[in-house]
């Protein structure tokens, strides 16, 4: 007899959206773009833009717009959210600046509205998705996932999305398709990272990163619209952005435009900049030192003060031991 | 050159209340759960690069001193200096009580295994000597032993900005402008630099 165990994130027949939230969607990009206003400014004492030296910031400077979205709610989870205005207001977005605070401050004018998703390569059937298509094409589910970022220090956040197989399963890969490459949007009008390396961090752009195809169709790999119930805001990847919990947040590219079906394993940005430090698979591991800082124990960041800053046991694979078995008889100290 | 006394006192005083004022806010900012992001980071960034500011800075005051004859900017020297190593000391708490939290066996394992602590951790030692050795009284009982350790001066400004150089991911040019700079102040500076050795 075969016993087929129901994760968490599947669907079944009663996870069928409701046509009048199908049509919701719709609304949701009437709202996307943004607006100029101070408003949002109000009221938030975590904005980057009330940091304690940031003594001229004008109430004029355009506001990223996010909108609600419909979908499964995640079940119960015991752990402790990071809050929405921390994983908002430090993220590693080098097009948009090295400092954790540059992308909050600088991607606020971000235009996702219009946006092209791609799908091509060693595919039956390309894809295109536009903006509506990102929210209206696949059900959308929320997923908590804890995001280990290569630094040391990690969050759990309320991802909204879907899961990356079934993008890749509509555009009906090839046999001979082995890797999966994905590529961040090219706009050095727009990102202000792409125009200077001195912004940008040195980092040859546009931003590529890749999965092994068995990786990539993994359940928990995830391409994420939004976070905390709303659209992606800009800093951390608006409008499409994948979550692989897994492995070291760098693998986890933002603003996606494009996604390669290959034969070959993709070039990744941080392996390129860095062979001996970051690898390919980047897979959580705390038994394998980054060559300057140990990976063994990580910072959890949580809503309080210096005082509630949790330090925790990082865990293999981030605690998602699901994956283990993707990487069976590998030495994960040679391809780390 | 020469100003009021009134003005070099006053900068004096802002000296002292601006440094002491701002890392106290930054501080306060962090245990109340106001800074944004990540707390420790921004503690960390804040008192690494103020240090290194301030240490740059106490450099550049006999250089003034020395070039447009403003001998009574010499004074600004010792509270530069010192605020520097109070701000390497805040640096290395924030890193040992909120990064670590006291796991005192990483804590030793970090400094000696991974080169940019090392070498940060080296300076920290430097400055702090230097602060605790910068008084009139204990100056004066050093003696010549006194300019030869506050030489050191040179080597910790060094150190420090290796320590940048090193932690960074891939944003190598800011550090590379420190360097720029302390190279040329070193340049500046070279006849007296020379006499270290001597």
């Amino acid at each position: 007899m075969i016993f087929k165990f129901r994760k968490k994130h599947d669907l079944t027949e009663s996870d069928v959206t409701d046509e009048k939230v199908y049509l919701q969607r719709r609304e949701i990009l009437k709202k996307l773009g943004y607006i100029g206003a101070g408003s949002l400014l109000a009221g938030n004492a975590f904005n980057a833009n009330a940091g304690p030296f940031d003594w001229f910031s004008s109430d004029d400077d355009p506001v990223f717009k996010t909108s609600p979205l419909s979908f499964k709610k995640s079940g119960p989870d015991s752990q402790i959210l990071t809050p929405e205005e921390r994983a908002t207001s430090y993220n590693n977005f080098y097009e948009f600046g090295t400092g954790k605070g540059d992308p909050v401050k600088r991607a606020q004018g971000f235009k996702v509205d219009p946006w092209s998703l791609t799908v091509d390569g060693l595919v039956n059937k390309p894809q295109k998705l536009n903006l509506e298509d990102l929210y209206s094409r696949f059900d959308l589910e929320e997923r908590i996932y804890r995001l280990r970022c290569v630094e040391a220090w990690s969050m759990v956040i309320p991802w909204v999305g879907f899961s990356l197989a079934d993008l890749i399963k509509q555009a009906d890969p090839l046999s001979s398709a082995k890797y999966v490459a994905f590529q961040t949007l090219y706009d050095p009008k727009q990102m202000p990272g792409q125009r200077s390396r001195f912004t940008g961090g040195g980092v040859d752009y546009p931003y590529v990163e890749g999965l092994r195809i068995d990786e990539a169709m993994q359940q928990l790999s995830l391409l994420s619209v939004g976070m905390y119930g709303k659209t992606l805001p800009a800093q951390n990847g608006a409008p499409i952005r994948l979550v692989v919990p897994w492995k070291y947040g760098f693998k986890s590219i933002k603003s996606i435009v494009k996604i390669t079906l290959t034969d070959k394993q993709p070039p990744t940005t941080w392996n390129i900049l860095a062979p001996n430090e970051y690898g390919f698979y980047a897979n959580i591991n705390p038994k394998v030192d980054h060559p300057r800082w140990s990976q063994a124990r990580e910072r959890r960041i949580t809503g309080g003060g210096l005082l509630a800053q949790d330090r925790i046991d990082t865990l293999p694979f981030n605690g998602y031991d699901e994956v283990a078995p993707l990487y069976a008889g590998m030495n994960l100290r040679k391809y780390y | 050159m020469r100003v009021n006394t009134a003005v070099i006192k006053t900068i004096h005083f802002s000296l002292h209340l601006i440094t002491l004022i701002w890392l106290t806010w930054v501080f306060y900012a962090g245990f109340t759960a106001q800074l944004p992001g990540d707390p420790v980071q921004y503690l960390l960034d804040f008192t690494g690069i103020g240090a290194l500011n301030l240490l740059v800075a106490s450099l550049v005051v006999s250089l003034v001193a020395q070039h447009l004859k403003f001998a009574q900017v010499m004074v600004f020297r010792r509270p530069l200096g010192v605020y520097s190593a109070v701000y390497v000391l805040a640096h290395f708490i924030v890193f040992i009580a909120f990064e670590l939290q006291f796991e005192f066996r990483l804590i030793a394992a970090e400094i000696i295994e991974r080169p940019y602590i090392t070498v940060g951790f080296t300076g920290f030692i430097i400055l702090s000597s230097l602060a605790l050795t910068s008084f009139p009284y204990i100056k004066r009982k050093m003696g010549k032993s006194w300019q030869k350790l506050h030489n050191l001066t040179y080597l910790a400004v060094i150190l420090g900005c290796i320590h940048y150089l090193w932690l960074v991911k891939s944003s190598w040019i800011e550090p590379a402008i420190y360097i720029a700079i302390v190279l040329s102040l070193i340049i500046m500076k070279r006849k007296k630099i020379k006499n270290i050795f001597n």
